[in-house]
C-alpha cells in the first residue's frame, strides 16, 4: 500500500480503492473494514466490562447498556469476524489454488461494499435516534415491542451487509472449482482452501435463511404484517427458527476458515506435513454437513418437547467426533516436527487447549437437561466466548502475523507480536474462564448490573482486568502495524522460510496478475516438494502468453450506495413524507447502476508478453 | 477462444453456454444460487405452512374459501407453457438462430406477463372481496410474502429477459452473451419450478383444507 | 475447446451431427412439457373432482410436484447432461436444508 502512496496522489489512490476488483486489494479494503469495527466492537465490550467490574456500578444506564450489548455481539461477529476471515481468504485463497484472480472480480467488489455499507448503516443508529437494543439474537416478541428505529437499522443493515456475504460465498465456491490450477487436484488443496470452500457452501445455504428471517422482521415493523404477532395468528418461534437455522451455520463459517488457518501455520512451523490431511478435509466436510442438523439446542428451554431436544442434543454431541479429530491431528503434526516458534505458531499451540475447553463446555451444553441450568447464564457467554475467541480471534491475530509479509511485503515485528499474544491470552482466559463459575453461581446474562453481597464481585472484577490486558494487546498490535509500515522493510518470496504451498512461491505482494504463468502442481504443498528438490521455484505449467485481467468498476460502490439510500427510506417511510421517494431513490440507484452494468461490455485487457518480460525486474508495484 | 470473436455456424461450439472461462463460471456460480434460492422458498416455504389459516378472529377468511381452481389452473398452464418456449429459444441458440431465439424469447416474455397480470387481478380480487390483506392475519401476511416473491422473480426475470434481448438486438449472438441468455433461461425455469410447488402446497392443498 | 469443434475434420458433417442431436434432444423436450401438463391435469383432477381422503390426496399431489419438478430440473434444465455434477450437489444439498426446515416448521414450533 505504501509504495502505491509514494507514486500516486491520495486522490489516485482512494480512487483505484474504490474501483478495485482485484482480491488482494479487496483483501486489505476488508481488513482495513473489519479491523476498525473489530476496535469497535472492543470499545463496546470495554464498556460493558467497565460497568459490570463493580456491583450497582452506574457508568452507563440500563438502556444504554442493552445498546452496547446488541452492537457488541452483532459487530463481532457480521462486522468483524466474517469480514477479517474474507480479508485473508480474499489475499490467500486464490494464490493458495494459483489462480490469477478469483472467478467474478466485479462480485467480489460487490461484496464487500455491500458489507461495508451494511456495516455503516448498522452503527449510524448511534447518532440516529440509538442502536438496536434486543441482543444480536434479536427474538421477535422483543424486538417488535423495541420504540424507536434501533430494531430497524439491525434488520436493514444486516440485510444489506449479508447480501455481501452471499455473493463473496458464490464467488469463492466457483472460484475454488474452476479456478485452480494444473495439477492442483481437490485432494491436494491447502487446508485453508478447503475450509474456506467448506465455510462459502455454508453461507450459500445459511444466509438465505437469515434474509427471510430479517424480511420477516422488517415487514412486521415496518409494513403491517404479523409474521411474529400472536394476537394476529402469528408465531414468534419462527423468528428463533429462522435465525437459528442461519446462525448455527454460521459459528462453523467463522471457525472453519480459523481451522484451516491454524492448520497451514502449525504444518508450515512444525516443518512437516499436515497429520492425517484426508482425515482433516473428511472432518471438515461432516462439521459443515452435521452444522446444518443441529440449530435447536440453541432453543432447547423454548419448549420445543423431549423428543425434539433429544434428537437436537445427539446430533450437537456427534460434532465433537470430526472436532476431535482434527484436534488430534493437530497434536500429531507437531509431534516429532522441528517446531519454531514463532508468532503465528504460538497463537496456534495456545488455540488448541483454548479451543478444546470451549469444546468440552459446547458438549455439556448439548446436554439439554443440563442445559435449563445453563441457559441464558454467563456459562454460555464463557463458552461462546472460548470458541470464538480462543478458535476465531486466536487465528485472525495468526494470520494477521502469518500472511501481513504476504500482503504487505514487510514482516511485522516478532517481539511485538510476541508481546501482543501472551498479553492477550492471558486477558482472555482471566477474562473468560471466571465467567464459567459466575454462570454456575446463577449471574444471568445481558444483565447490566449486580447486586454486593452475593458473591460475584471478586469474579466480575478478575473478568474486567483480564478485559484490559486484551486492549493493551490490541493497542500493541495497532504499534506494531505502524511501525511496521512506517519502517517499510521488503522480504522476498518466502519470508518464513518454511512456506509450503503455493502463494510462497510468489513475490510479496503479488504481482497484480499474480502468477506470470501459472504453476504445475505436484503434490500436497507444491512448493515445498519443489524445494525439497533443490529448486527456488514452481515449475510452470504454461508458456507465457497474454493475460486476460478485468476492469475496474465504480458501479459496485454505486450499487450498494443505493442500498444503503433505500433502507433510510424505508426506515423513515412511516415517519416523514420524504421517506417514500428516499426509497424509490435509492432503489433506482441500485437497479439503474445493475442496469448499466448489464448493457454496458465488458471485456477486460490483456496483459501483453512484452510487458511482463519487462516485469521481471520490478515485480509487484505496478498497481 | 475470446469472447468477442465473430461467430459462425461453424465456429460457434456445442456448448456455447459453457465456452469461456467467464462463461463456464457464470453457469456455476449461477447454479449455486439457485441452490441458495431453494433455502430461501424453502423458508418461505415452512413459515406459510406454519402460518397457514392463523386469523385473529373466527370471521376471518380462510383458505379454503380463497382460492378458486380455475384461475390457478389458467396461471399453471402459463407458466408452464413459457418454461417450454424458453426450451425452444435455447434450442435455437444452441444452433446459432438468433432471430428464432429472441422470437421463442419474446414469446416467453408475453407468457409471462399475463401470468404477472393473472396474478395482480387475483391479489386485487383477494383484498376487495375477501379482505384478506397482508395486514389482516398472520395468514395473510405469509401468502402474500410467498406468492409475492414468486411474483417478484417473475417480473424480476421478465426485466432480465427483455433488457438482454434489446441490448443484443442488433449485435447478435456471441460467445460473451451466450451464458447470459442461457443462465437468464435456468432462472426462468426455476421459477417454474417453484411455481409448481406453490400450486400444490399453496392452492391445491388449500382447496383440500 | 478445439477438441470439442471438430472431431471429424470436417466442420459441415459435424455441424450436421449436432444439428440432429439438438432435434433429437428437442423432441425429448417437448415429450417432458407433454408429461408435466399430463402430471399437472391429474393433480387438479384429484382435488377438483376427488372425493377421496386427504390421506391419500395431500401425499399424492406432492410426489407429483415432486416428479414434475425432477422432469424440470433434468430435462428442461438439462441436470442430466454431463458437467453438472457440481450443480446437483449443491441443489440437492440446499433441498436437504430446505426440506429440514420445512419438517421442523410443521413439527416443532409449538402450537
Amino acid at each position: 500500500m505504501s509504495t502505491n502512496a509514494q507514486k500516486k496522489g491520495f486522490g489516485a489512490v482512494l480512487w483505484d480503492y474504490l474501483t478495485t476488483v482485484d482480491h488482494k486489494k479487496i483483501a486489505i479494503l476488508y481488513l482495513i473494514a473489519g479491523g476498525i469495527f473489530f476496535i469497535l466492537g472492543g470499545l463496546e465490550a470495554m464498556i460493558i466490562r467497565i460497568q459490570l467490574a463493580i456491583p450497582d456500578n452506574n457508568f452507563v444506564s440500563a438502556g444504554f447498556y442493552n445498546e452496547v450489548l446488541t452492537m457488541h455481539g452483532t459487530t463481532m461477529i457480521f462486522l468483524a469476524a466474517m469480514p477479517l476471515l474474507f480479508a485473508f481468504m480474499n489475499a490467500v485463497v486464490p494464490l493458495q489454488i494459483g489462480a490469477r484472480d478469483v472467478a467474478f472480480p466485479f462480485l467480489n467488489s460487490l461484496g464487500f461494499w455491500l458489507f461495508f455499507f451494511g456495516g455503516v448503516f448498522l452503527n449510524l443508529s448511534w447518532f440516529l435516534g440509538g442502536a438496536p437494543d434486543a441482543g444480536w439474537t434479536s427474538y421477535a416478541s422483543l424486538s417488535l415491542a423495541s420504540e424507536g428505529h434501533g430494531i430497524d437499522f439491525y434488520s436493514l443493515g444486516l440485510q444489506i451487509s449479508g447480501f455481501g456475504t452471499l455473493i463473496a460465498g458464490i464467488n469463492f465456491l466457483v472460484t475454488i472449482i474452476n479456478m485452480r490450477a494444473p495439477g492442483m487436484t481437490y485432494m491436494r488443496m491447502p487446508l485453508f482452501t478447503w475450509t474456506t470452500f467448506v465455510a462459502s457452501a455454508l453461507i450459500l445455504f445459511a444466509f438465505p435463511a437469515l434474509t427471510v428471517g430479517i424480511f420477516f422482521l422488517t415487514f412486521d415493523r415496518l409494513f403491517g404484517s404479523n409474521f411474529f404477532d400472536p394476537t394476529m395468528g402469528g408465531n414468534t418461534v419462527i423468528w428463533e427458527h429462522l435465525f437459528w437455522i442461519f446462525g448455527h451455520p454460521e459459528v462453523y463459517i467463522l471457525i472453519l476458515p480459523a481451522f484451516g488457518i491454524f492448520s497451514d501455520i502449525i504444518s508450515t512451523f512444525s516443518r512437516k506435513r499436515l497429520f492425517g490431511y484426508s482425515s482433516m478435509v473428511f472432518a471438515t466436510v461432516l462439521i459443515g454437513f452435521l452444522g446444518f442438523m443441529v440449530w435447536a439446542h440453541h432453543m432447547f428451554t423454548t419448549g420445543l418437547g423431549p423428543i425434539a431436544n433429544a434428537i437436537f442434543a445427539v446430533a450437537t454431541m456427534a460434532i465433537a467426533v470430526p472436532t476431535g479429530i482434527k484436534i488430534f491431528n493437530w497434536l500429531f503434526t507437531m509431534w516429532g516436527g522441528s517446531i519454531k516458534f514463532t508468532t503465528p505458531m504460538l497463537y496456534a499451540v495456545a488455540f488448541v487447549p483454548s479451543f478444546v475447553m470451549g469444546g468440552v463446555t459446547g458438549v455439556m451444553l448439548a446436554a439439554a437437561p443440563a442445559d435449563y441450568q445453563y441457559h441464558d447464564s454467563y456459562f454460555v457467554v464463557a463458552h461462546f466466548h472460548y470458541v470464538i475467541i480462543g478458535g476465531v480471534v486466536l487465528s485472525l491475530l495468526a494470520a494477521t502475523h502469518f500472511y501481513w509479509p504476504k500482503m504487505f511485503g514487510t514482516m511485522l515485528n516478532e517481539f511485538l507480536g510476541k508481546i501482543t499474544f501472551w498479553l492477550f491470552l492471558i486477558g482472555f482466559h482471566l477474562t473468560f474462564f471466571i465467567q464459567h463459575f459466575l454462570g454456575l453461581m446463577g449471574m444471568p446474562r445481558r444483565i447490566f448490573t449486580f447486586l454486593p453481597n452475593q458473591g460475584l464481585e471478586i469474579g466480575n472484577l478478575v473478568s474486567s482486568i483480564g478485559a484490559f490486558f486484551m486492549a493493551v494487546a490490541t493497542i500493541i498490535l495497532l504499534i506494531n502495524i505502524v511501525i511496521t509500515s512506517v519502517k517499510n522493510v521488503k522480504v522476498g518470496n518466502d519470508p518464513w522460510g518454511d512456506g509450503r504451498t503455493l502463494e510462497w512461491a510468489i513475490a510479496s505482494p503479488p504481482p497484480y496478475y499474480n502468477f506470470k504463468q501459472l504453476p504445475l502442481v505436484r503434490g500436497l504443498d507444491p512448493y515445498w516438494i519443489e524445494k525439497m528438490e533443490g529448486k527456488k521455484e514452481m515449475t510452470p505449467a504454461e508458456p507465457l502468453g497474454d493475460i486476460h485481467m478485468p476492469n475496474g468498476s465504480f458501479i459496485p460502490f454505486m450499487i450498494s450506495l443505493g442500498l444503503f439510500i433505500a433502507a433510510f427510506g424505508a426506515m423513515y417511510r412511516l415517519d416523514y413524507g420524504w421517506g417514500l421517494p428516499v426509497l424509490i431513490i435509492g432503489l433506482v440507484i441500485t437497479f439503474g447502476s445493475m442496469f448499466v452494468r448489464s448493457i454496458k461490455d465488458d471485456h477486460g485487457y490483456h496483459i501483453h508478453k512484452e510487458e511482463l518480460m519487462d516485469d521481471d525486474d520490478n515485480k509487484g508495484v505496478k498497481a | 477462444m475470446h469472447a468477442e470473436e465473430k461467430m459462425t455456424h461453424e465456429t460457434w461450439p456445442a456448448s456455447p453456454e459453457k465456452a469461456t472461462l467467464e462463461a463456464k463460471n457464470k453457469f456455476l456460480g449461477f447454479w449455486f444460487f439457485l441452490g441458495g434460492e431453494t433455502v430461501l422458498f424453502a423458508s418461505l416455504f415452512a413459515t406459510y405452512l406454519a402460518l397457514k389459516d392463523k386469523v385473529p378472529t373466527a370471521d376471518h377468511v380462510l383458505a379454503k374459501d380463497l382460492f378458486e381452481m380455475p384461475l390457478v389452473f389458467l396461471m399453471t398452464m402459463i407458466l408452464l407453457t413459457s418454461s417450454l418456449t424458453s426450451v425452444y429459444a435455447m434450442y435455437h441458440m444452441k444452433n446459432f438462430n438468433f432471430k428464432k431465439m429472441q422470437l421463442w424469447l419474446g414469446i416467453t416474455v408475453l407468457l409471462g406477463l399475463s401470468f404477472l397480470g393473472l396474478e395482480i387481478y387475483e391479489f386485487n380480487h383477494y383484498v376487495h372481496e375477501f379482505h384478506h390483506t397482508f395486514s389482516s392475519s398472520a395468514f395473510g401476511s405469509a401468502f402474500y410474502t410467498l406468492v409475492g416473491f414468486h411474483g417478484a422473480h417473475v417480473a424480476f426475470g421478465l426485466c432480465w429477459i427483455v433488457s438482454l434481448m434489446i441490448r443484443n438486438a442488433k449485435r447478435g449472438l456471441s460467445l460473451y452473451n451466450a451464458p447470459k441468455f442461457y443462465t437468464a433461461s435456468l432462472y426462468w425455469h426455476y421459477i417454474d419450478v417453484v411455481w409448481v410447488f406453490i400450486f400444490t402446497v399453496v392452492y391445491l392443498m388449500g382447496m383440500v383444507g | 475447446m478445439a477438441n470439442q469443434q471438430s472431431t471429424s475434420g470436417n466442420p459441415r458433417v459435424d455441424l450436421e451431427y449436432r444439428r440432429k442431436k439438438n432435434v433429437e434432444e428437442m423432441r425429448y423436450q417437448v415429450i417432458t412439457f407433454a408429461l408435466m401438463i399430463f402430471l399437472t391435469l391429474i393433480a387438479f383432477a384429484a382435488v377438483g373432482f376427488g372425493d377421496v381422503s386427504n390421506w391419500f390426496t395431500i401425499p399424492f399431489i406432492l410426489l407429483l410436484a415432486v416428479v414434475q419438478v425432477i422432469f424440470q430440473l433434468y430435462y428442461f434444465m438439462h441436470m442430466s447432461h454431463k458437467g453438472h455434477e457440481a450443480p446437483q450437489l449443491f441443489l440437492y444439498s440446499g433441498a436437504l436444508v430446505g426440506f429440514l426446515t420445512v419438517l421442523a416448521f410443521m413439527t416443532i414450533i409449538w402450537w
